[in-house]
């Protein structure tokens, strides 16, 4: 029912998450953050179940931050993976912009599969866009390009998927970090 | 408190532990079936679909209980330009019968924090204590109130080493901080905590949910929001078989809580209603 999804450029990677709280049937929250903030340059998107989300993303930040202030240094991006498997049932995103690796994006799920990729998706919504992706995707995409394929895929979720899905946070994380993005609404949701 | 060594690898992360909360929780609530309780006080739920994967099996607990639980109820609270409404039913149901038509689902924590109930009553009542205690204590060690999404937060962190049991919260936690601002925090047992300005909890939910969204504006009068609080948990009653009796509505202001008189809504609705009719 949640949706995130994230696509890598030769200097930047696009980040999007839906924005939505549900509990069962009822729309909870509209206006939810599903993004959380590692560093200055490093960004963790949750989904998953209710509590877990939160507390496992609270729970990584602080304990980065805590490091940070004990090392004087941040992590850098690889080690903000953590690869125990862990009782909490969430699906993450990981993306950051490194000074030595430049640009990456890792897809990590509840069973603490791995994997570094160009695109990723989680929820529902990635059955649906990942063909999308895989159809128009190339490394060396503008930031513009990739916003318009953003743009595409969540179009189409407005189009197929079941679930109502009003709005979605933007984010893009370059050299120069973490940049918000206009708040995309797709056309036809009120 | 224990704190893990930090040994320099970025994979070893500090774990600050109490020792009560490596005690596991299934030993709570050995009830003595010899003693008898003339107050059987618990609340249904709201929905259960079979809708996320993953959803946590329900665990066979090691204590048997003495009845199945279940849950029902209808509360909802609002942020406008007056402060924070909070309305409750007081029917507290127990499988089908009505156990208590008159209980409390709004408990105050302290003079500008109340919280709504719903899930199992005496779970909410003995963690709205304890969160009652911590705020007081945390207020006389630093001598300033702790705010509402402090205290969500705390209320929370307590709750989530009890995820998977049969222990089942859910609070709306409305008060004003500092002197400056509404404030309005849901935290369930499960560990969701969601900021917001408006939330309504319980099995009756989804009607009173209707009815807000169609009125609820930041510019209400102190009576128009009232009356909605009232009339929506009064739908809600209606139609959910586990919410009913009477309406409790507590007002939030810079000053603190204030409590309207409970009100038994049916009478006068139809009152109004059939003297509508017959002047057509």
């Amino acid at each position: 029912m949640e949706y995130l999804i994230g696509i890598q450029g030769p200097d930047f990677v696009l980040v999007a998450a839906d924005n939505v709280a549900a509990s069962s049937i009822i729309q909870m929250k509209q206006d939810q953050d599903k993004m959380f903030k590692l560093s200055d340059k490093i960004l963790l998107l949750c989904v998953g179940e209710a509590g877990d989300t939160v507390q496992f993303a609270e729970y990584i930040q602080k304990n980065i931050q805590l490091y940070k202030m004990r090392n004087e240094h941040s992590l850098q991006q690889r080690y903000g993976n953590d690869l125990f498997p862990t009782p909490y049932h969430v699906n993450l995103l990981l993306a950051g912009f490194d000074e030595t690796d430049g640009p990456g994006l890792y897809f990590m799920d509840y069973l603490s599969a791995l994997a570094k990729a160009p695109f990723a998706a989680h929820g529902y919504g990635a059955y649906l866009t990942l063909s999308i992706l895989d159809r128009y995707y190339r490394p060396d995409l503008t930031r513009d390009e990739a916003v318009e394929l953003l743009k595409k895929c969540i179009e189409e979720l407005n189009k197929r998927l079941i679930i109502n899905l009003p709005s979605f946070s933007v984010r893009l994380i370059d050299k120069d970090g973490i940049h918000d993005l206009e708040k995309l609404v797709p056309v036809g949701a009120k | 408190m224990a704190l893990q060594d930090f040994s320099g690898s970025p994979l070893h992360l500090s774990v600050p532990a109490a020792e009560y909360l490596s005690e596991s929780p299934i030993q709570f609530g050995q009830i003595n079936p010899n003693i008898a309780s003339n107050f059987i006080n618990t609340l249904h739920q709201d929905l259960v679909l079979s809708f996320p994967p993953g959803f946590p099996p329900s665990c066979s607990p090691s204590v048997p209980l003495p009845f199945t639980m279940s849950h029902g109820t209808t509360t909802l609270a609002f942020i406008f330009q007056g402060g924070v409404i909070a309305a409750a039913d007081t029917r507290s149901s127990c499988n089908g019968l009505v156990a208590c038509p008159a209980s409390q689902k709004i408990l105050p924590v302290h003079s500008h924090l109340v919280g709504t109930t719903s899930g199992t009553s005496a779970d909410c009542a003995l963690w709205k204590r304890i969160l009652a205690r911590e705020l007081r204590l945390y207020q006389l060690r630093h001598g300033r109130r702790l705010s509402t999404a402090g205290a969500a937060k705390l209320l929370a962190h307590m709750l989530h080493p009890f995820k998977g049991t049969e222990l089942c919260v859910a609070a709306t936690l409305c008060g004003w901080d500092g002197g400056e601002r509404p404030s309005l925090y849901y935290v369930c047992s499960d560990g969701t905590r969601l900021q917001g300005e408006l939330f309504s909890v319980g099995s009756g939910s989804p009607y009173a949910y209707s009815v807000l969204d169609g009125g609820v504006r930041w510019g209400l009068t102190v009576e128009e929001a009232t009356s909605l609080a009232r009339q929506a948990v009064y739908r809600a009653t209606h139609r959910d078989a586990y919410s009913g009796n009477c309406v409790d509505v507590y007002h939030i202001t810079s000053k603190g809580w204030a409590r309207r008189d409970r009100e038994e809504l049916h009478r006068q609705i139809v009152q109004q209603f059939k003297t509508n009719v017959s002047q057509c």
